[in-house]
């Protein structure tokens, strides 16, 4: 079962945990919004259709390469603060050592496989971030 | 061929304007050229199009690189790389 979910609304973590289930082991990753250098503001751009398009080959691939029971995306695009969660993955199998690496490659692959700029605001100022090298190099370690 | 570019990120703020509608001549056959041939209708394409090693684009919602053809395509993106998650 696949669940992907893009929304500017805030990510209920008590409900994603219990749609994500509970099929022996759960891996689960959040993440939130830093407040680095005085980021006061975090504005997600997506690229609708594609997002999701994206973000379920992925789950599909987890799904078919670590034989999971369950995957869930959860991307939040709009405006956020530091704080305020961005994204969560989870996934479901019948064992830890499934669940845990499928749960790592989605949040590694996300990174680099789906449509979403970050762009922060510091002081009166905005800035797109920009890439890290080192997604990349967490993204490609999957390649085998 | 009548197609539609959506431009993202600060792609999208360089250009001042998140989608166009253009009818490319037949001689524009891949990603590459497109921005070559996009670059040449302001000032604004051709300043935000000039580093092509900070461009990534997706032909119909799936992700090409930039030397992909885009025969029969009927939505191209471009874009900076992704910075999700």
């Amino acid at each position: 079962m696949i669940r992907i979910l893009v929304s500017d609304a805030p990510i209920d973590l008590g409900e994603e945990m219990r749609l994500a289930g509970d099929d022996g082991a759960l891996a689960t990753f959040t993440g939130t919004v830093r407040a680095d250098d005085g980021v006061s503001e975090l504005m997600l751009e997506h690229y609708p259709g594609a997002t999701e398009r994206a973000l379920q080959a992925l789950a599909e691939e987890a799904t078919g390469r670590w034989s999971l029971s369950r995957a869930t995306i959860v991307h939040r695009v709009g405006a956020m603060v530091p704080g305020d969660r961005i994204v969560f993955v989870a996934a479901g199998a019948a064992h830890r050592q499934a669940a845990l690496d499928a749960c790592a490659f989605l949040i590694d692959r996300l990174k680099t496989d789906a449509p979403f700029w970050k762009r922060e605001q510091v002081g009166g100022q905005h800035r797109w971030v920009e890439r890290r090298d080192s997604d990349d190099a967490s993204a490609a370690k999957w390649q085998h | 061929m009548a197609v539609r570019i959506l431009y993202f990120a600060w792609v999208r703020e360089q250009i001042g304007v998140a989608e166009e509608d253009v009818n490319l001549p037949a001689t524009v056959e891949t990603v590459g050229a497109l921005i070559d041939w996009l670059s040449a209708r302001s000032d604004r394409h051709a300043e935000a199009l000039a580093s092509r090693e900070r461009l990534r684009a997706a032909v119909d919602e799936a992700f090409v690189p930039l030397s992909a053809p885009i025969a029969g395509a009927r939505e191209i993106a471009i874009f900076p790389p992704v910075t999700g998650g």
